[in-house]
């Protein structure tokens, strides 16, 4: 009952809801419980690039995944039988991925990840109908392990939670450093104290702390390091940095260096538009999701420019070919439909009263990804 | 590649673990002492009014929130606490007067299905009113940062003045209790409802005065600890779910059951986390170590209520 009326609400609202509409998009994303924040800004980026496209022959159902794999599927499911959507989109969480994707790009749906990355989908578990315009899991990680040696570090601590992608990114991180480690710790999902782990560090005699804790759990993290003392430089993915989360840490974050594919001061006309058009609609900066939500509509907008979704292979060539103006910048799939992309390093900084990031450097060049070799496809 | 010990190098070996240990010993008892303050309420809604709250998490929130928009307003830390008590208190009371009083003779099954939607309504709530970004509370000035105890720890401040709030918290609420009448009605509350209403107690005004004593409490805690983690919608259930450990350890119903399982729940928690990948790391490669312990660590705490409960199925001080 919930479900139901959540997609009615949101199909209601959709921007052209008109009956000659050619292509359906089905957007699964959080957008209530405490991921919340993430799912709405791939929202309101992706809906912003719908709206300023203008074309009636988009329409978009919205769903709120609450973050639960089973709901998740039930949405996928409604959207693929009663709605008939062509492309799915929205999904934040990997293991929500997991349950959608291979069933979605089985049923013939093209399927456009505007976040999520698990290795398993980049390697052998690749798919000709799936797209991720994001970045794969490991590369933020990859760019954080070759920031550490420019900066110099010799002896990281590293920390993430115990689930798949924090495994991902301990991986990407130790693939690309090349110091020693002083600890390596992994956190229960979801934690919030960090004094136990804390004192480990402080005791560890380590010269830097890599930490990968997305959301709250960067949050809770980042002030307890603070009130700590300690001063080690600390490194990690955008993930714990973005627009939504800065706020809410304050001083504790200024000076960190993260890891991003994207930041509101990458100078082209696209995001300095972006960033302008979203502020304007939503009255607030947009995050790296907002971005990544944009440049995925923004590519299949460009796709349904030349082709048409009843023909599949021309419509997948012209999403593989990617030609639309990324607020990246250059932009490219790999061979296993994955981003080829920079990576930069962010200071986080004060303008006025907001926190936000300052890109200081380019972490990896024309990155892919560490599994595109084992796609065969 | 993979650094095995977490110990420096040799020569200060002793003296760095004596105080690795004793700043880990400081995190449990800060740990416990906050759980104390959940669960202190649940126990006593359940004990008293025979209630399963499931929406206790919801009130920590609520606390939480107030205090950060108090903060965020006035400036004063303070103010923000006195908020986060009154906004609980009254969020405590007024759903005790519209919906939890029709729960007390239902059976336990109806009381979840009613605080479990309790949970969703707070949340959505709260996100309407506040949005989905996490809320900006910060420790106050004056108890920011580190300090050096005696043995050359350093720990922080605010951590510290948590133990001791809290430990003062748990101080006035036996006194309560054991002293004060109307400790006296609510442990007669306990003991028998029927009894002390025909003994003209105005038991209604005594359900609600607990009710909100016990949001309070929940909502002090949910203010405490946001200023050191993050305020945002769902921080209370994982708390919950902590507070009814406790509370199935201690004994449901026991203050005195409350603290001494808080402080074993927190201690277990702190030390399992710190020692078992250590520990671990003596039998087994470092790289498994640190994945099992940490797997293993997160168990401890239901490991210990399911060993207490061999021994002693009403919990440590529980009684029946």
């Amino acid at each position: 009952m919930k479900i139901r009326s959540a997609v009615l609400a949101a199909s209601i609202a959709a921007l052209a809801a008109s009956a000659s509409a050619d292509v359906k998009v089905g957007m699964i994303t959080t957008l209530s419980g405490g991921g919340a924040g993430l799912g709405i800004d791939v929202r309101d980026g992706f809906l912003l690039a719908v709206k300023q496209a203008e074309r009636d022959d988009l329409e978009v159902f919205v769903g709120d995944d609450q973050r639960k794999p089973d709901v998740a599927v039930q949405l996928a499911d409604k959207m693929i039988q009663s709605e008939k959507v062509d492309v799915l989109t929205g999904i934040i969480w990997s293991n929500l991925a997991m349950a959608v994707v291979p069933s979605a790009t089985a049923q013939d749906k093209f399927y456009l990840s505007p976040n999520a990355g698990p290795s398993a989908l980049a390697g052998k578990g690749c798919h000709p109908n799936y797209f991720n315009v994001a970045w794969q899991n490991d590369n933020l990680h990859e760019a954080a392990g070759a920031y550490a040696n420019d900066a110099g570090f010799a002896n990281s601590f590293i920390i993430a939670p115990n689930y798949p992608a924090g495994k991902d990114a301990l991986t990407g991180y130790k693939r690309f450093f090349e110091g020693e480690l002083a600890g390596e710790l992994y956190t229960k999902l979801g934690q919030t104290d960090y004094a136990a782990e804390i004192a480990q560090i402080r005791a560890s005699g380590a010269d830097s702390v890599f930490f990968f804790l997305p959301g709250g759990m960067g949050i809770s993290f980042l002030k307890q390091y603070a009130a700590s003392g300690i001063d080690l430089p600390v490194v990690g993915p955008a993930f714990s940095f973005d627009q939504g989360i800065l706020q809410a840490v304050g001083d504790a974050a200024l000076g960190v260096k993260n890891t991003s594919q994207w930041n509101k001061d990458i100078n082209n006309a696209a995001n300095i538009s972006f960033v302008k058009d979203f502020e304007t609609e939503y009255g607030r900066l947009p995050s790296l999701y907002a971005s990544q939500g944009f440049d995925t509509a923004n590519l299949l907008i460009s796709a349904m420019e030349t082709a048409d979704t009843t023909d599949p292979d021309a419509f997948r060539a012209a999403l593989k070919a990617a030609n639309f103006d990324s607020v990246r910048g250059s932009f490219k799939f790999g061979d296993n439909h994955h981003p080829i992309q920079d990576i930069y390093v962010r200071e986080v900084i004060k303008e006025g009263d907001v926190y936000t990031n300052k890109i200081i450097a380019t972490g990896l060049t024309n990155h892919a990804d560490a599994y595109a070799g084992d796609c065969k496809m | 590649m993979v650094g095995g010990s977490y110990l420096p190098p040799t020569g200060t070996v002793f003296h760095m673990t004596f105080t690795l240990f004793a700043e880990q010993l400081l995190n449990g008892l800060q740990f416990g002492v906050m759980l104390f303050l959940m669960s202190a309420g649940l126990t006593l809604v359940f004990g008293v009014m025979g209630l399963i709250n499931l929406a206790h998490g919801s009130l920590y929130m609520v606390g939480a929130f107030a205090a950060a928009a108090v903060a965020a307003a006035t400036g004063s830390f303070v103010l923000a606490l006195m908020a986060s008590l009154a906004a609980a208190a009254a969020a405590g009371a007024i759903i005790e007067l519209t919906i939890i009083r029709r729960l007390y003779n239902r059976d336990h099954l109806d009381q979840v299905l009613a605080t479990f939607a309790l949970i969703l309504i707070f949340s959505e709530g709260t996100r309407w009113i506040f949005g989905s970004f996490p809320l900006f509370l910060d420790v106050p000035q004056a108890l920011s940062g580190p300090i050096t105890l005696p043995g050359g720890i350093e720990y922080p401040l605010y951590r510290l003045a948590i133990i001791g709030i809290g430990l003062g918290v748990a101080t006035g609420l036996f006194a309560m209790i054991n002293r004060t009448s109307v400790g006296i009605r609510i442990r007669a509350g306990e003991a028998d409802r029927e009894m002390i209403a025909a003994l003209g107690v105005d038991i209604a005004k005594l359900y609600t005065f607990v009710f909100a004593l016990g949001a309070a409490l929940a909502g002090f805690a949910g203010a405490l600890v946001g200023a050191i983690q993050s305020v945002q919608v769902g921080m209370g259930e994982p708390v919950l779910i902590l507070a009814f450990v406790v509370i199935v350890i201690g004994g449901i119903g026991s203050i005195k059951g409350a603290l001494v399982g808080a402080l074993l729940v927190g201690m277990t928690d702190t030390l399992g986390r710190f020692l078992l990948p250590q520990m671990l790391g003596w039998i087994l490669e470092p790289s498994s170590a640190i994945s099992i312990g940490s797997a293993v660590s997160s168990m401890s705490i239901y490991i210990l209520m399911a060993g207490v409960l061999i021994y002693r199925p009403q919990g440590l001080y529980g009684s029946g």
